[in-house]
């Protein structure tokens, strides 16, 4: 109960720090919104020469871009979130200080980065979204109750991109130097969970696994649930299990680093 | 000793240092950081715990607060293995590192303590009580709706022992406090700590390289080299321990050769018509300013007190020295 009310309010901290970082979230708008553009001609170019390509129409494959573009910043795709900061107090030392408090690590992080994914979704998203549905023919449902799915699949899907982040970030105990992480996390986010090209729409093998690694559960499948081409209930068992599999991985690791791990600097 | 609040037994950290000496090549190395450390202190007492830099003091103070594991001896705190357990007795410590801040940098230093309040779950008729005693006696009024990073580094420092002390702590440990400190803010951070352990019976534990802090703080005393316990007792006995010189600083009307001053005081460094004799820390220095009037053009003169880096240093040299088979 009492702990309830300390994340909440860790997570209301997030979320106003990123809000005070204005000129930031007005260049992402925009980014984001460019990048949409771009993306959405290379789509139709691409379903016209083939028509269904994994399984949308061309509608869908537009609507699969905005959605990619409004969820950019949410799901943190390309890292930048709080495991930046998290690696550095981890280098510098810093860490000790989360360490000497009654409060739960990952937990912390989790409710900070959930603050920080709310207000992306607010301030970064709903624009480029309202403009590509707007501009463009998009396939997006009627009722509210497919709405209400999507978003119970969205907040899954933070979960996930918080885990997989959190794993990453705790091999700063260890490697101390997070740039190769950091661009690992990159390549992986954007490959992975479906930023260039629909994982659906991936040939053969490959298809066949990135369809069922984590970061699947991050774009792909809220996509899928909004649009209609997923049963959320099967989707959400798939991302539920990534997310207690990854947290609980992090809980171990984190475990691990603290107990033998050495905290830097005097 | 009545109620051994901290104990340490035979206390050892060892740090495996990897080192590149090449391509594909490592070299590893073993620090022995803290070394068979045995102390024991009671509920409420001031304790100074001293050493040249690397002795090993933060380490000492990571493994009592938990965040590093022993690598062998006993450790309690309160009855508390530390590092199985370091979450419960977060409830029971602060921690204030001179070098580092609890505080959140982008945040209003109020937003810290709201935090503060539900991370420790303070009853909250508590928390306005322990707020509003400690903005009064740390003079935090005006700046509890400064965002941290506005705050300079003495403020700075008085949010932060504020901040570890919000919730009441058992014991407070403090790693260089007064680090980078003026002397109004050194003396405004002294009187508050001096005022904390007579009236809660706070017990204190505090690092520093700053002797002042130690004299007008602790009655006992700890230095530590090397991850090893080289003393235990009073300031005084330090002095007498480490065979502690003070300095006297003599200007001359002008240049002069060195003063042949009666043993065993002697002269250390000359520079033009100053001249800087040492003699030792138990002795007057009555005797040899006078017997230096008599015979020298004297024109002005000083005694500087032995400081806490040469007394150690002296300690130190002085076991290397025994140690020697
Ligand atoms: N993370 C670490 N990895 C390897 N060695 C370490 C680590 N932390 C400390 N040491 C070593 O342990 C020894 C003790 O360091 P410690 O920080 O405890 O010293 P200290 O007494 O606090 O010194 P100072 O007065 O400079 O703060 C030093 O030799 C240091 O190099
Ligand atoms: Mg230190």
């Amino acid at each position: 109960m009492g702990s309830g009310r300390l994340y909440l309010a860790v997570a209301v901290g997030g979320f106003r720090r990123y809000a005070t970082y204005r000129a930031a979230t007005a260049a992402g708008v925009f980014t984001n919104t460019a990048f949409g553009l771009i993306l959405v001609h290379t789509y139709l170019a691409l379903w016209e020469a083939r028509p269904g390509l994994g399984g949308y129409e061309q509608a869908q494959a537009v609507t699969y871009v905005w959605l990619g573009q409004a969820l950019f910043a949410t799901l943190a795709i390309q890292g930048g979130g709080f495991e930046v900061e998290l690696m550095e107090r981890i280098r510098t030392g810093e860490i000790a200080v989360d360490l000497y408090r009654p409060v739960d690590l990952q937990l912390w992080w989790l409710a900070n980065d959930l603050g920080r994914s709310v207000f992306q979704l607010l301030g970064r998203g709903v624009v480029p979204f309202v403009f590509g549905a707007l501009v463009f023919p998009t396939a997006l449902p009627g009722d509210v109750a497919t709405w209400g799915a999507f978003l119970v699949a969205l907040l899954l899907a933070v979960v996930v991109s918080f885990a997989i982040r959190y794993l990453f970030a705790l091999s700063a105990f260890w490697l101390l130097d997070g740039q190769g992480v950091a661009q690992a996390l990159t390549v992986t986010g954007l490959f992975c969970s479906g930023m260039t090209l629909p994982l659906n729409a991936f040939p053969g093998a490959l298809g066949e696994v990135v369809r069922v690694l984590p970061w699947a559960a991050q774009l792909q499948l809220p996509a899928d649930v909004l649009m209609g081409e997923a049963a959320p209930l099967g989707a959400y068992a798939f991302q539920g299990a990534w997310a207690v599999a990854l947290l609980a991985a992090g809980r171990l690791v984190q475990a691990a680093a603290t107990r033998r791990v050495v905290v830097q600097g005097g | 000793m009545a109620d051994a609040f901290i104990e340490l037994d035979h206390v050892e950290k060892v740090f495996d240092v990897r080192r590149r000496t090449g391509f594909l090549k490592r070299e590893r190395r073993r620090v022995r950081a803290v070394d068979a450390l045995s102390f024991t202190v009671a509920r409420g007492e001031m304790v100074g715990y001293i050493g040249p830099n690397g002795a090993g003091k933060s380490t000492t103070i990571k493994m009592l607060t938990g965040i590093l594991t022993p690598s062998g001896g006993r450790l309690r705190v309160a009855g508390i293995d530390p590092s199985r357990e370091r979450t419960r007795l977060a409830h029971h410590m602060g921690v204030v590192f001179g070098q580092r801040t609890t505080l959140w940098w982008d945040l209003p230093l109020i937003d810290s303590y709201r935090l503060m309040h539900r991370m420790y779950r303070i009853p909250d008729a508590r928390y306005r009580e322990n707020l509003d005693r400690l903005v009064a006696l740390l003079d935090l009024g005006d700046l509890l709706d400064v965002p941290v990073r506005q705050l300079s580094l003495g403020q700075r420092m008085r949010g932060d022992i504020a901040a570890a002390l919000l919730h009441d702590p058992q014991v407070l440990y403090l790693d260089e406090p007064t680090i980078g400190l003026d002397v109004v803010s050194k003396t405004r951070v002294r009187r508050f700590l001096r005022e904390l352990n007579a009236e809660r019976g706070t017990t204190v534990l505090l690092t520093t390289h700053d002797l002042q802090d130690i004299e007008q703080l602790c009655s006992r005393v700890m230095v530590i080299d090397h991850g090893r316990l080289m003393y235990d007792g009073p300031l005084a006995g330090l002095h007498e321990a480490g065979e502690s010189e003070r300095t006297l600083v003599v200007d001359l009307e002008r240049e002069w050769p060195p003063i042949d001053a009666p043993a065993p005081a002697r002269v250390v460094r000359v520079e033009g018509p100053r001249q800087w004799l040492a003699f030792p820390a138990s002795r007057s220095a009555a005797p040899l300013v006078a017997w230096i009037a008599e015979r020298y053009p004297l024109a002005d003169l000083s005694v500087r007190e032995p400081d806490i880096e040469a007394v150690i240093a002296r300690m130190y040299a002085e076991r290397a020295g025994r140690a020697v088979p």
